[in-house]
């Protein structure tokens, strides 16, 4: 946010604010214990918004849901934005003192109307002005998302247009206010953190600017491409001209977890060389040259992972390793090893150390630090300094020295959903977690759980009556990529037009055979959250006897 | 009344009250519990209801206290301290108290799995739980409704014993060694968890953990967090893998090393204390004192550790 590539909060300030917006997230299911801080400010008496097109398990906790139509989310953060600046509720004092961009950000928000809003988004004009007036009247207000916000071809422009409320209201900075994206994985914010980014070194240092690369260069005794590399997304395109012909995957399982999943096989089985270093013989790792046997980061290693609020923590090794599987660390030295570089043989500790000094915002966080405080929040420049429990409080300071580089407004353009809705296609389906699942199952699917159930076309009752369906039975799915066969379930959080599956079982239903992969080009994320598709009862379905009681008739007496 | 500090109030930045325990001086931040002023001295109080991320709940009423001016015993778990009290923790009144409560439960509960706490303070109070006479068969307390209660024949102890619950593949109820500290309920409900899968139900004697209309936990609103197992002191709610290498005989905490990692799922950063016996996890816990988790999970962060041990 604003230059550091992370949540602005604690999960602690979540408890003593006053109003609670989750945006594209079902915290209950995806962040389980994150929700726990939630609920606690809500018995507080917090006021809480849902904007979700589900009415998921964590909106049934909202006073109020903003069932949005999928990827029409800069519409309505940019009509929250118009209102709050016609109603007069802006934080003048704030913008003037601690922003730039203002009046282009006006501008650009002018047309979005609360009628236009309503058209745009689905979501009635009066809802979306009590929105508006609550998040700007709130004293502290947390604004949280996940991927319903960043799986879009949208995904860095939707994160701008939240920001661009909580600049406008001045709810980040303080204590109880700031901006939340909850992270999907236990490290993803620590893979940025540590520079598995095109464009990063470790703490979000710049590839391109000559001094921190001359720094690297000295410390490494290499000399690194002063050019950003790829992201993931362009790197599959790069396969697709032959440009990248050689890939090293480590613990990730493209072949089923990227979107229009077929391209991605028939672009994986078209390199020259594919090395895979996984934990399990993967669908990815069935495909490659090369396979090396992982240890499992959590419990079979040294080492430390970034949580949602930036709190840097240790891994320990609780198991051995099977037989032949060994530690990310050692891998990496051998493979370094056999291509002429030698490294030595450098503990976890010894890695993380060379971290602390190169990232200024790691430098005081020794071993025994993390240790002692159970984590310590980036920035954390010294080895007296506590961390840092919220990010921009200089935003407040009256000397505009310390206040530092001011925070721009971006202003964003509204654009739909790419997988447009069709007579032929007419059902957007969208994608999300389970409780009891992970991504595509690789970790989820091995312990025997309560809750787990095959993957399921989850329809909404309306839908399931129009087309005559009944619980349970198969019906294909198709988008404009491709077409698998699957089980429909009735599903009450859903609107009529909205279909709803998971990616967990992708070994019984693929659901990214039917996702999009157009990216959003300023972060190559892939749209998985709105898919266009067409939901047909089975040829041999149609007219014969049904295998349960169709919907419809269940909907008369309910 | 003086206005208290709110307990959320760094400690620092409370004022101190002074009041003494057992004849000594004791000064301790407003805010704080009998409890906790017992606690900075050095006193044990024995306490099974309480657990110092719930709320306390007053209903096992093992922690009670005699003090000055106040006609009845108060539970030291959740009074809080008041300038100039004047507390007795081991008086005759406070010991008979706590032997009965004691005695009781002892009497009409299994505590073969209770902590080992529970057992020393039955030695150290004299309780003698044999003198109500041997276990009545048990009864069908499920579905004993108020006003039916029936006592068992005279020399006969009543007690909670029921029938083995296992209709899932992650807990066992075993609600004989239930002694209804409400520790779970609360976990489940407002406390933590916010899911409402459990209540007590019935009444007097009667009263049991159940879910609504009793029906199978797979029925039910549960969600496999595991934090009512995580809070239970009796080993009545128990983990699958637990309990049946109990059963097996291969159960041994001397065998078992606790080392503190970070969960494999999502972003949230939970704590996770993986509990190995013979390169084997055998239990997930969370810690208590970490203020991401408060010692609670999600189903993942509990049981979604199969993938490293074979599982996957």
């Amino acid at each position: 946010m604003f230059g550091a590539g992370g949540g602005t909060s604690s999960y602690r300030e979540i408890e003593e604010t006053d109003l609670v917006v989750l945006w594209g997230s079902n915290a209950r299911e995806a962040h389980p214990i994150f929700f726990h801080h939630l609920l606690k400010g809500l018995r507080r008496g917090a006021k809480m918004y849902a904007v979700d097109p589900r009415r998921s398990t964590s909106a049934q906790w909202a006073d109020a849901w903003l069932g949005i139509d999928v990827g029409s989310d800069i519409a309505l953060a940019n009509t929250v934005g118009r209102e709050i600046i016609k109603a007069g509720l802006v934080n003048i004092e704030f913008v003037r003192r601690s922003t730039t961009g203002f009046d282009e950000y006006a501008a650009a928000v002018e047309p979005f109307t609360l009628a236009e809003g309503e058209r745009l988004t689905g979501v009635p004009a009066s809802v979306i002005a009590d929105f508006a007036h609550d998040y700007a009247r709130a004293d502290r207000a947390q604004l949280c998302w996940t991927l319903g916000i960043t799986e879009h071809h949208t995904a860095t422009d939707n994160v701008l247009a939240l920001c661009n409320l909580s600049l406008l209201t001045g709810h980040v900075g303080r204590y109880g206010s700031g901006l939340v994206p909850l992270r999907g994985q236990n490290n993803v914010q620590g893979g940025g953190d540590m520079g598995a980014l095109p464009n990063k070194f470790p703490g979000f240092q710049d590839v391109e600017d000559d001094a921190i690369r001359a720094k690297f260069d000295a410390a490494w005794g290499v000399t690194v491409p002063a050019q950003r590399g790829w992201h993931l997304a362009q790197m599959f395109d790069a396969m697709e001209r032959g440009d990248l012909r050689a890939l090293y995957v480590l613990g990730e399982n493209p072949a089923q977890s990227e979107a229009d999943n077929h391209r991605a096989v028939r672009l994986l089985e078209g390199l020259d060389h594919l090395v895979v270093q996984d934990i399990f013989l993967t669908k990815t790792a069935q495909l490659a040259d090369v396979v090396l046997p992982a240890a499992v980061a959590a419990f079979e290693s040294e080492g430390t992972v970034t949580s949602s609020e930036r709190r840097v923590q240790r891994l320990r090794p609780a198991l051995r390793p099977p037989e032949g599987a060994r530690d990310d660390v050692e891998i990496l030295g051998e493979l370094a090893r056999r291509l002429g570089s030698d490294w030595g043989h450098p503990s976890a500790e010894e890695v993380w150390d060379e971290c602390r000094s190169l990232s200024p915002m790691h430098a005081g966080m020794r071993y025994d630090r993390l240790e002692a405080l159970g984590g310590i929040q980036w920035p954390c420049p010294s080895e007296d300094h506590p961390g840092t429990p919220f990010l921009h409080g200089r935003l407040w300071e009256e000397d505009p020295d310390r206040r530092g580089r001011l925070a721009p407004f971006s202003p964003v353009a509204f654009e739909p959903p790419l997988d447009e809705l069709t007579e032929e296609f007419p059902v957007r389906l969208t994608t999300g977690r389970r409780l009891d699942s992970f991504n595509t199952g690789v970790q989820s699917g091995g312990y025997a759980s309560p809750l787990r159930r095959p993957e399921t076309l989850d329809l909404s009752p309306e839908d399931m009556a129009a087309l005559g369906l009944a619980e349970g039975e198969l019906v294909e799915v198709t988008s404009r990529r491709g077409s698998i066969t699957v089980p429909v379930h009735l599903e009450r959080s859903l609107r009529p037009g909205l279909a709803f599956m998971t990616l967990h079982f992708p070994d019984q239903a693929d659901t990214n055979v039917l996702t999009l992969d157009t990216w959003d080009p300023k972060s190559g994320t892939a749209e998985f959250k709105a898919t266009a598709v067409r939901v047909d009862r089975l040829p041999e379905a149609v007219g014969a006897e049904p295998v349960a009681e169709p919907v419809a008739e269940k909907l008369e007496v309910g | 009344m003086t206005t208290m500090a709110p307990a959320s109030t760094p400690v620092a930045l409370r004022r101190n009250v002074e009041l003494t325990v057992d004849g000594e001086p004791v000064t301790v931040p407003e805010g704080s519990t009998i409890l906790e002023a017992c606690r900075a001295q050095g006193i044990e109080v024995p306490t099974l209801c309480y657990l110092e991320t719930l709320a306390p709940v007053n209903v096992c009423r093992v922690c009670v206290v005699e003090l000055e001016g106040s006609r009845a015993l108060v539970p030291s778990c959740s009074r809080p301290v008041a300038a100039g009290m004047v507390v007795h923790t081991a008086s005759e009144r406070v010991r008979t108290s706590r032997r009965m409560v004691l005695e009781l439960l002892a009497s009409s509960v299994d505590l073969s799995t209770a902590d080992g706490d529970v057992h020393r303070w039955i030695d150290e109070y004299g309780a003698r739980p044999e003198r109500h006479g041997p276990s009545a068969p048990p009864g069908d307390r499920d579905h004993a409704h108020a006003g039916h209660h029936e006592p068992p024949e005279v020399g006969l102890a009543a007690t909670v014993a029921q029938v083995v619950k296992r209709d899932n593949d992650q807990y066992v109820r075993d609600y004989s060694k239930c002694i209804l500290c409400y520790k779970c309920v609360e976990a489940c409900g407002e406390e933590a968890q916010n899911t409402f899968a459990i209540a007590v139900a019935g009444r007097g004697f009667d009263a049991r953990i159940s879910t609504e209309l009793d029906v199978a936990l797979p029925d039910s609103a549960c969600v496999y967090c595991g934090n009512c197992i995580a809070v239970c002191p009796t080993g009545a709610l128990m983990f699958v893998s637990e309990h049946d290498l109990r059963a097996q005989g291969e159960w041994d905490e001397d065998r078992q090393e606790v080392t503190r990692t970070v969960c494999p799922y999502c972003g949230v950063g939970c704590n996770l204390e993986l509990h190995v016996q013979d390169n084997r996890i055998v239990k997930v816990t969370s810690p208590l004192d970490h203020d991401v988790t408060s010692g609670n999970l999600c189903v993942k962060g509990r049981f979604g550790f199969e993938f490293a041990q074979g599982g996957g």
